[in-house]
């Protein structure tokens, strides 16, 4: 019986993130083998598909927050460098003038939020994105908005602090706007749709408040989700993963 | 007793139990939360306690007050919204056509609010329905007097603004709510999913507006500039996001007025690591200068760039203009 227990090691190694997963792999493994038990925890933070871990605790989604800001703020770059905004209106300039300030601006705070332990910038790949054409660039954008969206909100709960929590909820809500600004540019009235909210419908027209089906929330994603939808825009060397938030 | 196995057995017939523990990530923190070393004579009781968890908490155990009154806020907001806007749509000719998907759209999104925070397990003491007739969304308090009286009757433009009042202090309150919040994970993603929800609905109606003041609708209001000397009043043309305080939102100077909810809460200032709530207007994160932080960014983008939390007094006496005296809304 004591061999599926946990050695005897200090408390702070039992409930660092890096035990905890270690753990749970073996949980997982013993539950699906049968006889596998809990042997220890080894400390492996290396990546099998060398990628760049964010790391643990709150500052694991902090840097998981800079990472998708990096990779938001590297594409309002190329997206003003392109044809498309070249030839945009003035109002879709402002719109991305201002996309690209924001997002620079997250991007740079969190880094210095972060200090000494940032990851390294990280190095994109928009080339599946055409910065010459409207509808490849918005579709793109619209991407990176709603998934930082949903990246947020699925990070949420394993944010530690009071005030990192709030700074996160600061960030999150603008992601918001400027996703349902570009969903609006692409399709009017489509700021929330059913691929990121999960719309509600009342059971008929005169039900009160709160009945009918759906809930009218966003679809939040949590961190393994979203570094796969994040990798496919980043260069190998600069793929990320977030091992401790499973 | 292989507590993995006994686990996976439980799965069998109750697929949502690490839901129930907080994910099986955090079925691991129990062991941490026990102490130094898990030894055979404490397991009994850890394993006890874990059940407790999952099975006692959301069906007898009340949530804490101090949540169960965060819920209640946003409860009555939701109510606030949802009847604003069922109100707005009932109003003949005050929408229009091109417009109206939108407004069945947050109002439907209200409703699923309503829905989802009346649904959270061990919420006990929850509001009832405070109906429309608690509410007076002409400011007045119940006289239907308030300067805000035409927003529901054929003043789009206002409705437009008091809508944008509305959805922004909602925004403003639950990211204030979630320090509360965080004690219970699920509690708080829930919470988080409805929040940004409000912000796609202010950036929206922002959009509307600035349309509006073009003589633009539909697709077509979308191709409008805001215009940052004309942020403020009934056709302002503010951004999709908070610039600066806005100017005092779209009706500054009627009694009451849309400017504290662009305005600071209470503390207003504080240490980098505490909790505060300064105006829209802040451009200082954590004690990191976004103006200084970011080359080329000026006070307006780097207000922009960050939405600020509201305290539940500051949000309760924004909210309290719309009900009438006799509720007990907002108190």
């Amino acid at each position: 019986m004591t061999k599926l227990l946990l050695p005897p090691e200090p408390a702070d190694k039992l409930t660092s993130p890096t035990s905890r997963r270690s753990f749970l792999r073996y949980s997982g493994a013993s539950m699906a083998v049968g006889g596998l038990l809990l042997a220890g925890c080894d400390d492996d933070s290396e990546d099998s598909n060398n990628r760049i871990d964010v790391g643990t605790g709150d500052t694991g989604i902090l840097n998981y927050a800079y990472a998708l800001e990096q990779l938001e703020a590297a594409f309002y770059v190329q997206v003003k460098a392109g044809q498309y905004y070249a030839n945009a209106s003035a109002a879709e300039k402002q719109i991305f003038d201002d996309l690209a300030l924001h997002e620079l601006a997250h991007a740079n705070f969190l880094k210095a939020a972060l200090g000494t332990s940032a990851i390294k910038a990280l190095e994109p790949d928009f080339s599946t994105i055409n910065f010459n054409e409207k509808n490849s660039v918005l579709e793109a954008a619209q991407k990176f908005e709603d998934l930082g969206v949903a990246a947020y909100n699925g990070a949420g709960r394993y944010i530690e602090s009071d005030v990192n929590l709030l700074l996160a909820g600061k960030i999150v809500s603008v992601e918001a706007r400027h996703a349902a600004l570009i969903r609006d540019l692409r399709s009017y009235n489509k700021f929330v749709d059913n691929d990121v909210v999960v719309l509600f419908t009342p059971t008929s027209a005169t039900s009160a408040p709160g009945v009918g089906e759906g809930t009218g929330q966003e679809r939040s994603k949590r961190p393994n989700q979203v570094v796969e939808e994040a990798n496919v825009y980043l260069k190998e060397g600069s793929k990320i993963s977030a091992n401790s938030f499973n | 007793m292989d507590l993995f196995k006994l686990i996976s057995e439980i799965e069998q017939v109750d697929p949502e139990i690490y839901g129930r523990i907080d994910t099986r990530r955090r079925v691991f923190k129990h062991f941490g939360l026990a102490g130094k070393a898990v030894t055979a004579a404490v397991l009994p009781g850890l394993v006890s306690g874990i059940f407790q968890r999952a099975y006692g908490q959301g069906t007898a155990t009340a949530l804490p007050t101090p949540v169960q009154d965060v819920l209640n806020l946003a409860l009555s907001l939701e109510y606030l919204e949802y009847y604003f806007y069922d109100s707005g749509l009932k109003a003949a000719g005050l929408i229009p056509d091109a417009d109206r998907p939108a407004f069945v759209t947050i109002r439907n999104d209200e409703s699923g609010h309503i829905k989802v925070l009346r649904g959270v397990p061990g919420f006990t003491n929850i509001i009832p329905d405070p109906t429309r007739a608690a509410f007076d969304y002409s400011g007045g308090r119940g006289t239907g007097l308030g300067p805000f009286a035409p927003a529901l009757v054929n003043d789009y433009a206002l409705f437009l603004g008091s809508s944008q009042a509305f959805v922004d202090t909602g925004v403003r309150a639950y990211k204030g709510g979630a320090p509360v919040l965080k004690q219970n994970k699920d509690l708080l993603e829930a919470a988080l999913n409805i929040h940004s929800v409000e912000a796609r609905h202010s950036s929206h109606v922002r959009t509307v507006r600035r349309g509006l003041s073009a003589g633009q609708s539909g697709q077509a209001a979308t191709t409008v500039a805001a215009d940052l000397n004309n942020l403020s009043g009934k056709t302002g043309r503010p951004k999709s996001w908070i610039s600066g305080n806005d100017g005092g939102g779209p009706s500054p100077t009627t009694n009451p007025s849309t400017a504290p909810v662009y305005a600071a809460g209470n503390p207003a200032t504080g240490a980098a690591t505490a909790i505060f709530y300064p105006a829209e207007s802040n451009t200082t994160q954590a004690g990191v200068d976004i103006t200084a932080n970011t080359a080329g960014i000026g006070a307006a983008s780097a207000s922009e760039a960050f939405d600020e939390p509201l305290d539940p007094a500051s949000v309760k006496s924004i909210a309290r203009n719309f009900v009438a005296a006799s509720t007990a809304l907002f108190l």
